[in-house]
């Protein structure tokens, strides 16, 4: 068993806008990304962002390619199994934060291991420790609309961490926040990366953000243009761990 | 595992948009209401009717002489000549095809057949004579007129002796019909009055009757015996009393033997009581004190006749043996009678039975209820469109939710079931709160109408039932419509 959670080759994926025009979104990806990584996909507007996001999400098929996701070959499974894929082994954290209306953030938690199977004591164990880890104790019995921004996210960082996914994929995470909650969410994740040893994909074209990651794969027209180590990243932790000495 | 889950959801759902939910409801609640109405109210009267033919007994026939209906337009005729006769005293009266004087005094009425001449002449209660040809004529005693078990139609001549069965008649026609019959019931309503002792008293009604009465009637003895063949052919002044009667002017003596006295408002009879029925309330009436209540006191018929204006039967009632075919022996005694009565153009004999008549009241009721049941059917299908319509409007407002679903993991099959018990739920409630007011209109309609109220336990489990199927039907397109979706739009959606 390898240690690569993700191994994409050669992923085209192409629309069909009327019978002729073939369009190529992604022209033949190839990605890796090990065990325990942070990774963030950067790339402006129409580079094809968001159709990976939905491939490596297993919301999507690609056109052609192979996508092993923890040694899960997605291409060749059906809708359900995708469905089984996305809730057992991806933890998704969207921009709109998508938190179910009229249910409590407890209930939000859960919800993920309702579709997986588990008996209701579990499910409120498991979804009270995870609310504990994002600082939401206090406010589990609080519907969406009760919620801030950031506690709206932090609360679907829970709901995505739940089934003890392989990735959490993050789209946009802090999109829709102040940059004082986001770096809040932000400095979540890195908790998550560290603590838990999450491999967390983050999805974003601030380049800010990318920089904060261990690896910066840029995306453009469809092509990955650099993969690359992030110095900066490394020096952060550095001097965090000196902070800490 | 997830039913639980969704019902709960359903209901903070409905909970959310209280006004919007019982909108969508309202049709199924009307519809599964007047179900639930007519047929609690049916019910209802199809019990009564069948509690009060059990009383009577189903399978009687009753004789009953009437007029011929071919005759109705001479009713009418004679109907205005009634009417001038009473108003000018002395006057003759001439009608269409008739040369006819008729004279009344002393609050006498002159009756008249269409078609023939004839001149009415009554005076203080004497018979009228009869004119040609087998047509009755003459006068009836004011105060006379109806008698027995009534008489149907609006018919205002009123028959004679001559038109009506006589006893032998009757006797001959039981002996023609004796592998059919069982008994052949007479009576005759006499008086009402009370019967008194030094210090109470008890209403009563006398009815003349003959010996096969109590076994048409289902009359149970509890002391002593019913009227024998000897005491009507001999005329006696005997009774049998009921024991309400019997315990509130006797007490604890023994009631045989005893002589009553029945006072009416102009005359005091004395009977001996030879027998003690047990009373039983019929069918449909309210319960009243034993205090107030009336009860019958038979006495031979033939001492009823005396006093009463017709010497003759107009009706009287055949119990069959057991297993005769009501329907094909009511068949045959009709063409008996209508033979027996083939010379009297005015008059005839009918047989008929309450077989019939249960039938074809049975047969309107079941229209009406088809009727109205149809209209319920029609809203509830109304309903079941719009629960659809408020459905496919829910999953179009939670795009993004049933995206968010199954980007969580949710199976298509999980996101069907989840709308579906939704709708369930829409529609379960609807007919819940559909038979509570269908129970309570059918209550207020039965008590209005003066029957009890019956609503058997199947017809809400049905009612239930089919609101839960009316959920499915209709929950089912909109429910295929979001599992359908896919995720990656539906995450998208604005």
């Amino acid at each position: 068993m390898s240690n690569n959670i993700i191994e994409m080759k050669n992923i085209i994926k192409s629309f069909y806008i009327g019978t002729p025009n073939q369009i190529n979104v992604l022209k033949g990806i190839d990605i890796t990304v090990k065990e325990g990584e942070f990774v963030s996909i950067i790339g402006t507007s129409g580079s094809g962002k968001s159709t990976l996001m939905n491939i490596i999400g297993a919301l999507d098929r690609a056109t052609s390619g192979e996508y092993i996701l923890d040694d899960t070959n997605i291409n060749d499974i059906s809708d359900d199994g995708l469905s089984q894929v996305r809730n057992k082994q991806i933890g998704f954290v969207f921009q709109t934060y998508n938190l179910i209306p009229r249910s409590s953030a407890l209930k939000n938690v859960e919800l993920p291991m309702l579709y997986y199977g588990m008996n209701k004591k579990d499910r409120r164990e498991r979804a009270e420790e995870l609310l504990e880890l994002v600082g939401m104790a206090d406010r589990m019995s609080h519907q969406p609309n009760e919620l801030s921004g950031g506690q709206k996210q932090r609360v679907a960082i829970a709901r995505a961490l739940v089934n003890n996914p392989s990735i959490i994929l993050a789209d946009e995470p802090t999109g829709a926040l102040d940059s004082a909650t986001g770096r809040m969410v932000m400095d979540l994740f890195h908790k998550i990366h560290e603590e838990e040893g999450k491999t967390i994909v983050l999805i974003t074209h601030n380049n800010e953000l990318a920089e904060e990651t261990q690896r910066i794969i840029t995306l453009r027209d469809g092509n990955i243009t650099s993969v690359a180590d992030n110095e900066k990243y490394y020096r952060r932790f550095k001097e965090e761990e000196k902070i800490c000495l | 595992m997830f039913i639980k889950e969704n019902i709960l959801l359903a209901i903070a759902g409905l909970k959310s948009n209280k006004m919007r939910s019982l909108l969508t409801m309202l049709g199924i609640i009307i519809g599964i209401a007047s179900v639930i109405g007519v047929v609690s109210v049916g019910n209802a009267m199809t019990s009564s009717v069948n509690s009060q033919m059990a009383s009577m007994g189903a399978t009687n026939i009753t004789v009953n002489v009437q007029e011929k209906s071919t005759t109705s337009t001479t009713s009418t005729t004679s109907k205005n000549n009634t009417a001038g006769n009473s108003q000018g005293g002395n006057k003759g009266t001439q009608a269409a095809g008739s040369t006819q004087s008729g004279n009344a005094q002393g609050g006498n009425k002159g009756t008249q057949a269409a078609g023939s001449t004839q001149s009415g002449n009554a005076q203080g209660g004497n018979k009228g004579t009869q004119a040609g040809g087998g047509i009755p004529g003459g006068g009836i005693p004011g105060g006379g007129g109806n008698f027995g078990g009534g008489r149907q139609g609006k018919s205002s001549s009123t028959a004679k002796d001559i038109d009506l069965m006589t006893m032998a008649q009757i006797n001959t026609l039981q002996e023609n019909f004796s592998d059919e019959i069982s008994s052949i019931s007479m009576n005759e309503s006499d008086l009402s009055g009370k019967v008194k002792n030094e210090t109470t008293y008890a209403n009563i009604n006398t009815v003349g009757t003959n010996v096969g009465y109590q076994d048409v009637k289902s009359i149970a003895m509890q002391k002593g015996r019913y009227l024998a063949q000897n005491d009507i052919d001999e005329v006696k002044n005997v009774a049998v009393v009921s024991d309400k009667l019997a315990t509130k002017i006797f007490g604890t003596t023994d009631p045989i033997g005893q002589d009553i006295k029945v006072y009416t408002s102009n005359a005091i009879f004395t009977y001996t009581v030879v027998g003690v029925y047990t009373y039983k309330a019929s069918g449909n009436s309210r319960t009243t004190s034993d205090d107030n209540l009336t009860t019958d006191v038979y006495i031979p018929i033939t001492v009823s006749k005396k006093t009463a204006t017709n010497k003759n039967y107009q009706t009287f009632t055949i119990k069959p043996k057991d297993g005769v075919d009501v329907q094909t022996f009511t068949t045959e005694l009709s063409t008996y009678l209508s033979t027996l009565y083939a010379k009297n153009n005015k008059f005839e004999a009918a047989a008929s039975n309450m077989e019939s008549m249960l039938e074809s009241r049975t047969s309107m009721m079941n229209t009406v209820s088809l009727a109205i049941s149809g209209i319920a059917g029609i809203s509830l299908l109304v309903g079941g469109i719009g629960v659809m319509n408020i459905m496919l409007v829910s999953v179009t407002e939670r795009t993004r939710e049933i995206g968010t679903r199954k980007a969580l993991g949710a199976k298509s099959s999980h996101i069907k079931m989840q709308f579906i018990v939704e709708s369930i739920i829409i529609c379960t409630i609807g007919g819940i709160l559909g038979i509570l007011l269908g129970l309570g209109l059918g209550a207020m309609g039965a008590k209005a109408m003066g029957f009890v109220n019956t609503v058997s336990p199947l017809v809400i489990i049905i009612s239930f039932g089919f609101s839960m199927f009316i959920g499915v039907f209709f929950g089912y397109y909109p429910a295929k419509k979001a599992a359908e979706l896919d995720p990656i739009e539906a995450l998208r959606y604005e």
